[in-house]
């Protein structure tokens, strides 16, 4: 019997496993296909905005706290892997780790009153905490304020994780960094504190009567989740050189981190991948044609979209491969 | 009789201008089912949410396997080994039953292949194993019933809190749920029950507790309780809405 036990949910995790590396080669190839660089550029944003919302979906979709501020440990990933090159010299292959440990540990405080508010006062706690901060840093002198950091750049290097002419080495950063943070999701999937942050979300009465202590859970998932955003700010700093409290802090950004996990479906090990996949390059591509000086016609081009994705399949684009799971939920008898 | 597994002393508990619990004692001893009956609103929820620490009482104590745990919290009581269901079921449907059943386990667990087993055994011992990968929204409801018990026995518990299990089942159901409360008895588990149906728990218990209006009426052998002028009053009050 217990090997029975075992079967269903081992088997599924490892198929998922599976399922991620054969994905891993294939993303890993498609460089090879496209030789359009403005084709490349968007496959690599895609790749960047599968991550962070991943490490968004650590919080919102596995723990159930939505959190519209995490443009915040985006930029302070972003703006203190960059202080440490440019002020102090150390590379950003560290300075992405103490980027994301900062951005984990501010996750954690802003968690700390936040998470004793009930219900979507969190969400509407966190938005207002990320447009404070983002008009803080416009005023801040320390971090040039509004104008901004330019990363100064001395030539191709990887131990300055600093590249100009190739698109090529970011793609495989990207990647590396989105199949990072799908990992710590899938081993987060099979843990304990998984377990607990999936029982808080559902329902938070019941996981109590469990054992499991609800504040504390939140805030774990809340410290990985920002400093899985951190990482990915940090990353973007290097990709684009420039960095501004606008780029890199802004409530835009904080929507965008969210969207691709909400439309992809929320609390799933594939949704914040396949959102960023049909949202980012719809994204750049209505900017791209529509312009962003356009009074904003290229956010309504992408709300509607995203209303219409809503509509026809509330439970993310994820559920388009579910023929599997479904079966198994209906086929008893 | 050694000491008991659960002592209460003088519980009270207001709602706002509702007194739901005025001045509750009682004892239970260790392997025993208490049942714990009385006309709805008259208090036994509110007292199972107080015992299991969802809920601080204003007043009273309340010792378990000898310690304090009036106002400890949900999540301590859990640790120290009570478990309990919710008299509106209260299931994770995000996950299947097996994943439901795992969360309990993890409280005693380290690790998810340990907590894995033990919800096995818990998930067979319960008869939901031809539902063991099904999402849990999908049950019906008196397999909700099962999946919380079966969840709750996953802690590990000492004490087992039962609101209202047998409620709205079928007979035949209702005596699959009472083979099922013998079977935990049986592992030296220790019940409580609430049901403000009296006539199907009477053969199961040991011993009852009555509310009405939130005091104890009166606690006794069933064959006590159902003779007693007060509860027939207290029942037939309450079934003609008076
Ligand atoms: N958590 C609560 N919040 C507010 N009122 C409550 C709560 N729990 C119980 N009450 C009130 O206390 C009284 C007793 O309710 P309850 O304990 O649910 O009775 P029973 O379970 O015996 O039907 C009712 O008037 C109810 O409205
Ligand atoms: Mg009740």
């Amino acid at each position: 019997m217990a090997g029975a036990v075992r079967g269903t949910l081992v088997a599924r995790r490892r198929r998922e496993l599976w399922l991620g590396i054969v994905v891993l080669v294939v993303l890993a190839a498609l460089p090879f296909g496209v030789g359009n660089a403005y084709l490349r550029g968007l496959i690599v944003l895609t790749l960047l905005y599968a991550g962070l919302s991943q490490a968004w979906n650590i919080l919102g979709g596995y723990c159930g706290q939505i959190s519209l501020g995490h443009a915040l440990y985006f930029g302070i990933g972003a703006y203190t892997s960059t202080l440490l090159f440019t002020r102090l010299g150390i590379s950003p292959l560290l300075g992405m780790f103490a980027g994301g440990g900062l951005a984990g540990f501010a996750a954690f405080l802003v968690g700390l009153p936040c998470f004793r508010l009930s219900g979507h006062y969190y969400a509407i706690a966190t938005l207002v905490i990320g447009m404070m901060a983002a008009l803080l840093a416009a005023n801040w002198d320390f971090i040039n304020a509004a104008q901004g950091i330019t990363i100064p750049f001395h030539g191709e290097s990887w131990a300055n994780l600093a590249f100009r002419t190739a698109i090529l080495p970011f793609h495989y950063v990207m990647l590396a960094y989105a199949a990072l943070i799908w990992f710590v999701a899938w081993l987060i999937e099979g843990s304990r504190w998984g377990f607990f942050w999936r029982a808080v979300k559902d329902d938070v009465a019941a996981a109590r009567s469990l054992g499991v202590s609800i504040y504390p859970s939140k805030l774990a998932a809340a410290a990985i989740s920002g400093a899985a955003t951190g990482i990915g700010g940090a990353l973007y700093a290097q990709y684009i050189g420039f960095i501004d409290p606008d780029s890199t802090l802004d409530l835009s950004l904080s929507v965008l981190i969210a969207l691709p996990a909400v439309v992809g479906g929320i609390g799933t090990l594939w949704g914040p991948l396949l959102g960023a996949a049909v949202l980012i390059p719809v994204q750049q591509l209505s900017v791209a044609w529509l312009g962003s000086a356009a009074g904003g016609i290229d956010l309504m081009v992408y709300g509607a979209l995203i209303m219409a994705l809503a509509l026809a399949r509330p439970e993310g684009l994820v559920s388009f491969f579910h023929i599997r799971a479904s079966r198994g939920a209906t086929g008893h008898g | 009789m050694g000491e008991p597994l659960l002592e209460i002393r003088g519980i009270s508990k207001s709602f706002g201008s509702v007194a739901a619990n005025v001045d509750i004692g009682f004892a239970v001893a260790a392997g025993e089912i208490l049942g714990l009956i009385g006309p709805n609103g008259a208090g036994k929820s509110s007292l199972f949410n107080i015992i299991a620490g969802e809920i601080a009482p204003d007043r009273g104590e309340i010792r378990f396997a000898g310690q304090e745990i009036a106002g400890i919290g949900a999540v301590a009581c859990a640790r120290l080994g009570i478990g309990r269901t919710f008299q509106v079921v209260r299931s994770f449907d995000s996950m299947t039953v097996l994943e439901n059943v795992m969360v309990g386990a993890f409280l005693r667990a380290r690790r998810s292949a340990a907590a894995m087993a033990r919800a096995g055994e818990v998930i067979e011992f319960c008869g939901l194993t031809t539902r063991r990968d099904v999402p849990a929204h999908s049950l019906s409801p008196p397999e909700k019933r099962r999946l919380e018990i079966a969840r709750a026995l996953a802690t590990r518990p000492r004490l087992l809190l039962l609101d209202e299990m047998l409620t709205g089942l079928t007979p035949t159901e209702a005596q699959a749920g009472m083979r099922l409360v013998r079977d935990i008895r049986a592992q030296g588990i220790t019940i409580i029950m609430v049901e403000h149906v009296m006539e199907v728990l009477l053969p199961l218990i040991d011993r009852a507790v009555v509310l009405n209006l939130g005091r104890k009426l009166l606690e006794g052998a069933p064959a006590e309780i159902v003779r007693h002028p007060e509860v027939i009053r207290a029942y037939l009050g309450d079934r003609y809405g008076g």
